[in-house]
């Protein structure tokens, strides 16, 4: 088999290779690991590669295949997302704050991955601290779109949407507060999905704003996603927020009878401020769903303008609360020849954290500080559950709600970095979902000028199946998912 | 509302991070720019409505207080940016 058509398999397809014996777990970890030597330098997309470990895992893989003891993803390549805490492997989250830090722990999802038997080969880039859309805050540098190299991946998960994307892993993990999942997997063309809040565990992911992070899959297709969720979902007691609730099988349960899937399209994210290619692409893939017997229905998301001022106080505020933690005691960046202790408190964080991150301390500060508080944290909490409320009163008329996942296709390098507020309205279509703490999932929808778009599907809580459901009768009936980026050319 | 210079200094010291003068009247204008973009939500009714700091409205769950794992005191403290004898080091508080 060409390597071109191995690096952009499937994980079900490769799941079949090696349980056939038809490629061994070493020789596909090779193959990813050299694409990553060979495509990572023009991309950024991977900060720290795993090499040793990943083939010592891909052995013990090969032996547990070879005697039947094979688990669900025995002998996958993956990468994570850099904010998952990795044992003993440095764990960076984008910040020159956590440049050195290791990790003592696993994650919870990379260690349920790891018991599912995936091959780790290491840590993607990422928006520093997961705050940004493009990717351009990570202290590592910006990480390139494969699709164009003179435009941004997406953020904050766009190591690891461009790292699937240019085939340097078939599975990667991400985590979505505001949109980082499913932005970025727009913008590269790939699948993507956020999870109900508390469907999986945060513990041991690098905490930004703890009320709306949830991690979740990007992979090649929905059917890879399912069977990527099954297997990081669940309780732990670890994370009191994770849901009490029995894990399905997601890729066992999936189905592609759509007949009388009822989708609201909300007038709101399909009214005159929607780039025109943006919803003919989007009407396209929602036709398609038409066609296999789904009812389209306008729905009405009343105070859909709103999620905007309302995430931008919440989150910086969760975000001022978590990162206090930064002082230079015990764990992370410390400024050199501190004076006194306020000293050491100042620069450590003025030093470790980068522009943005300290926008947003900033304005999460504010938020809090006495005389403050009830007129943004308060207030922007009330505006949350009328938000809220909006989604559960559509969920009583539909199954699926559907739009844009990104108000656009991949940008050019530093078109909306002098203005912070240009660069938060790339995810006014995904940031009411993790307020209302929703499943959402992007799946390609075709180009426009050569440059991927995403559908998004927004289901029910707890019901990532009728989405997932969806997807994968889109992607059987369409072949939006397939087109990949010019891989030849980047390698040479 | 508009925010001063001064404001900014004050919540910057609040937040432990420093501002250089340099930057001041750059960082106060994109912060105003945030605040001006959150203030949209004085334009919305909330009179009545309970503030939703989890999603689900989910409790905070308890669990046994048992020992889960074991002391890796020596892996935690390798991240620590200067230490000694098993303690983090700070700068003098106390003369």
């Amino acid at each position: 088999m060409a390597d071109t058509q191995l690096l952009t398999s499937s994980v079900c397809q490769l799941r079949q290779l090696l349980r056939d014996r038809s490629v061994s777990s070493v020789e596909l970890t090779q193959a990813f690991l050299n694409q990553i030597e060979q495509v990572n330098p023009k991309l950024n997309a991977v900060v720290t590669v795993c090499h040793d470990e990943a083939l010592e895992e891909a052995r013990l893989a090969d032996s547990q295949l070879a005697s039947a003891e094979a688990k669900t993803l025995t002998g996958v390549p993956l990468l994570h997302k850099d904010i998952f805490c990795t044992r003993g492997i440095r764990t960076t989250c984008g910040s020159r704050m956590l440049e050195n830090f290791i990790p003592a722990y696993d994650a919870t999802v990379v260690a349920k991955l790891k018991a599912e038997g995936v091959v780790a080969m290491g840590k993607c880039n990422m928006d520093e601290f997961a705050m940004g859309s493009s990717n351009e805050t990570s202290y590592f540098g910006t990480v390139k779109n494969p699709w164009n190299l003179d435009c941004v991946p997406g953020g904050s998960s766009g190591g690891s949407a461009a790292a699937l994307a240019a085939g340097m892993a078939p599975l990667v993990t991400g985590t979505d507060t505001g949109g980082s999942i499913r932005q970025p997997a727009s913008l590269c063309g790939i699948t993507g999905l956020k999870p109900t809040y508390g469907r999986v565990s945060r513990l041991g992911i690098i905490a930004f704003a703890s009320s709306l992070d949830q991690a979740g899959p990007m992979a090649r297709t929905a059917e890879d996603c399912a069977l990527a969720l099954t297997a990081m979902a669940g309780i732990d007691p670890g994370d009191s927020t994770s849901a009490d609730l029995a894990v399905p099988d997601f890729h066992a349960a999936l189905c592609s009878d759509v007949e009388g899937l009822r989708i609201g399209l909300p007038k709101q994210y399909f009214n005159e401020d929607l780039n025109p290619s943006v919803r003919e692409r989007v009407m396209t893939a929602l036709s398609e769903l038409e066609k296999a017997g789904a009812v389209l229905i306008d729905i009405d998301l009343p105070h859909s303008h709103y999620a905007i001022a309302t995430y931008y106080v919440i989150a910086p505020a969760e975000a001022s609360a978590n990162l206090a933690r930064y002082d230079g005691v015990r764990f992370g960046y410390r400024c050199d020849n501190p004076q006194d202790l306020e000293d050491l408190y100042l620069r450590s964080r003025s030093e470790g954290f980068g522009e943005e991150v300290q926008r947003r301390i900033l304005v999460g500060t504010y938020a809090l500080s006495a005389g403050f508080y009830d007129a943004y944290f308060n207030k922007a909490q009330q505006v949350r559950r009328v938000i809220t409320q909006d989604f559960s009163r559509a969920f009583e008329q539909v199954d699926v709600i559907a739009g844009p996942s990104a108000p656009g296709v991949a940008f050019p390098f530093g078109a909306k970095q002098q203005d912070p507020v240009s660069m938060y309205m790339e995810d006014i279509y995904t940031l009411a979902v993790n307020l209302a703490g929703l499943p959402g999932l992007s799946v390609p929808a075709g180009l426009i000028d050569g440059m991927p778009v995403g559908l998004q599907l927004i289901g029910k809580a707890f019901d990532e199946q009728t989405i997932l459901n969806a997807a994968y009768r889109l992607q059987l009936d369409t072949d939006w998912h397939l087109a990949t980026p010019d891989l030849a050319g980047m390698a040479s | 509302m508009p925010v001063s210079p001064q404001d900014v200094e004050k919540v910057a010291l609040l937040a432990r991070l420093t501002i250089s003068e340099t930057d001041l009247a750059e960082v106060t204008e994109r912060f105003g720019r945030v605040l001006q973009l959150v203030d949209e939500l004085n334009t919305i009714d909330t009179d009545g409505v309970i503030p939703m700091s989890n999603p689900h409205d989910m409790e905070q769950r308890l669990r046994p207080d048992a020992v889960t794992r074991t002391n890796n005191r020596s892996d935690l403290m390798a991240s620590a940016p200067a230490q000694e004898q098993g303690y983090f080091l700070v700068p003098k508080v106390i003369d």
